[in-house]
């Protein structure tokens, strides 16, 4: 059995699997509609109210693992049908009310909305409520809860909310990151990220064998964290017996990038990181004026994929990582001619199983082409320490620099804030550079990693120490830079 | 007509000294004034991992390590030049 974190997850898994063992042998439009059947497996339901249902669900995962809907601009797509439809009631207070004496809630209430019955249990009006949450926050029993759903709990960025028409939820894309926080959190899973595996297996099959052209798999560092039941060589013979032509490391783009964003920095004087997508796309969503701050650096993936089809103008290359706002990325015009496709761990765990490809019974082969600094890119931190390094080795003098490292959005949100009023005002910001990563934790904690855990930074560390290049400027020194 | 070096930079030749195969060509290609004649350049990976690291002058191949790389410049590329 393969580590997931949820049940969510190894559904999705399984489709994945099915849509990609169809494709290797074109029997995908044959067999297509035999899936969500094998599935559900039998006649009796064990995930929805009947079997039926959970074909139809299935059929609509399927068409996810396909691509999606290519209509819809965001790749974080609702399966309407798979929305349980949580309740969405707001602050409540429970039945844990003991119908205190203090009525701390009541003080709080700047709205008026705490009334209390004959027995001093509180109640909460709800034409007063504004859902402000200081009641809950102050009564001493936790007796007030949020009821939220899980989707709206987890996206910080307000962009998913109940369908005003319908009640299954709605993405609005205009404020959507893509992050995949919801895709992670929704119990039901309905919410999936478009795949892109029908591309990659078409590219390694056109290929034949990399003899018309090359496909380069491009692997993010947060692999470190990942695949815990293989050693990394063998994750690299897993990705070539797919049919790749070779694997080259993404945090050797991390090291570029390191190099090209510490100058900017130095002649710009205040600048936010560029590497994460869905921070990027906060910015010009929610904080368009400060857009012009944002790094011109491309990420490290997109500047190591510039430089691979420098050198191999024919190649095709496929991010593999962590990350589902990357799939927006790659679509994006500066990086589109460059990368080719965007996949996930999940999809690439569902890619091995479709070639039945057990990674941790293969030869180990070799995955180094950055430094340390390159590799720990993966992790919060690790692109402020990347940042300063690179200043040092280039022995710039009388820089400092003071960076604000934002762990996930609502931190990114507040430095943005702050950013922004002091420029308004034309005040000393006190700080330099902005490190912004949309998930907690950074990269590790992306939506489209089989597993999330508390070692994961510490195995981003402790691959980076084994980097062959202890420097940034050892790592990009074999390129042809000019 | 440039000559072209081109010196695997995947992770195997990476590991068996590829930056020195490359630092070193660099070296010698600007002692020898060739700058005009020789560009090297780094790819990704030329499919003979085992005979690391692995070079091409134009379309022919040389198995090459940080050691032997000098006598490889003298013979293949300055002889040539």
């Amino acid at each position: 059995m393969r580590k997931f974190d949820t049940k969510v997850q190894h559904l999705k898994y399984k489709i994945l699997r099915e849509v990609a063992r169809l494709a290797w042998t074109d029997d995908l439009l044959e067999h297509v509609t035999d899936i969500p059947a094998m599935i559900t497996q039998g006649i009796e339901a064990t995930m929805r109210c009947c079997v039926h249902k959970e074909q139809a669900i299935a059929s609509e995962r399927v068409k996810l693992a396909m691509g999606g809907d290519r209509s819809n601009p965001n790749v974080i797509q609702v399966i309407e049908m798979a929305c349980d439809e949580c309740p969405v009631g707001g602050y409540k207070v429970t039945d844990v009310c003991r119908g205190c004496l203090a009525h701390r809630c009541e003080d709080v209430c700047k709205k008026g909305a705490i009334t209390f019955d004959e027995n001093h249990v509180a109640h909460i009006d709800k034409s007063k409520c504004v859902n402000c949450g200081m009641c809950a926050k102050v009564c001493p029993y936790g007796a007030i809860q949020d009821f939220k759903r899980p989707c709206e709990r987890a996206c910080k960025v307000g962009a998913i909310a109940k369908d005003p028409v319908k009640e299954c939820a709605s993405i609005n894309n205009n404020k959507c990151i893509s992050c995949g926080a919801c895709v992670y959190q929704c119990p039901f899973g309905a919410i999936m990220d478009a795949s892109y595996i029908l591309d990659v297996i078409d590219m390694v099959k056109k290929s034949d064998n990399n003899k018309n052209y090359k496909v380069y798999a491009i692997i993010a560092p947060a692999i470190a964290s990942q695949f815990s039941y293989a050693k990394h060589g063998q994750i690299v013979s897993g990705i070539k017996a797919l049919g790749f032509h070779t694997v080259v490391e993404a945090a050797l783009g991390g090291d570029m990038v390191a190099l090209t964003e510490s100058q900017e920095l130095v002649e710009k004087g205040f600048l936010t990181s560029s590497c994460c997508p869905a921070f990027v796309s906060y910015v010009q969503k929610e904080f368009p004026d400060l857009a012009p701050y944002i790094s011109h650096n491309m990420s490290p993936m997109g500047a190591l994929s510039k430089y691979i089809k420098e050198t191999d103008p024919t190649a095709k290359i496929a991010f593999i990582g962590p990350c589902t706002a990357k799939k927006m990325e790659f679509q994006k015009d500066g990086v589109a001619p460059y990368v080719d496709a965007v996949i996930t761990f999940e999809e690439l765990q569902a890619l091995f199983d479709s070639k039945d490809l057990d990674i941790s019974t293969m030869s180990e082969d070799f995955l180094d082409n950055a430094s340390y600094y390159g590799r720990i890119f993966a992790r919060s931190g690790g692109l402020s320490d990347a940042v300063v390094q690179a200043i040092k080795e280039q022995g710039i003098e009388n820089f400092e620099v003071s960076s604000v490292v934002c762990d996930g959005i609502e931190a990114c949100k507040l430095a943005l804030m702050k950013a922004r009023a002091l420029l308004k005002a034309r005040k000393p910001l006190g700080f330099n550079f902005i490190e912004g990563m949309a998930c907690q934790g950074g990269c590790i904690g992306g939506a489209g990693c089989l597993t999330h855990g508390e070692k994961n930074k510490m195995e981003v560390d402790k691959y980076g120490k084994l980097a062959h290049e202890k420097t940034i400027k050892g790592a990009v020194s074999v390129l042809n830079q000019d | 007509m440039k000559t072209r070096v081109t010196v695997c930079i995947g992770s195997s030749c990476h590991l068996k000294g590829s930056r020195q195969v490359v630092e070193a060509i660099r070296e010698m290609i600007a002692d020898h004034n060739l700058e005009d004649k020789v560009e090297v350049a780094g790819t990704f990976c030329l499919g003979e991992c085992q005979k690391g690291v692995c070079v091409t002058v134009g379309d022919t191949f040389f198995s090459v390590s940080p050691d032997t790389v000098e006598e490889f410049f003298k013979t293949e590329i300055l002889a040539k030049a």
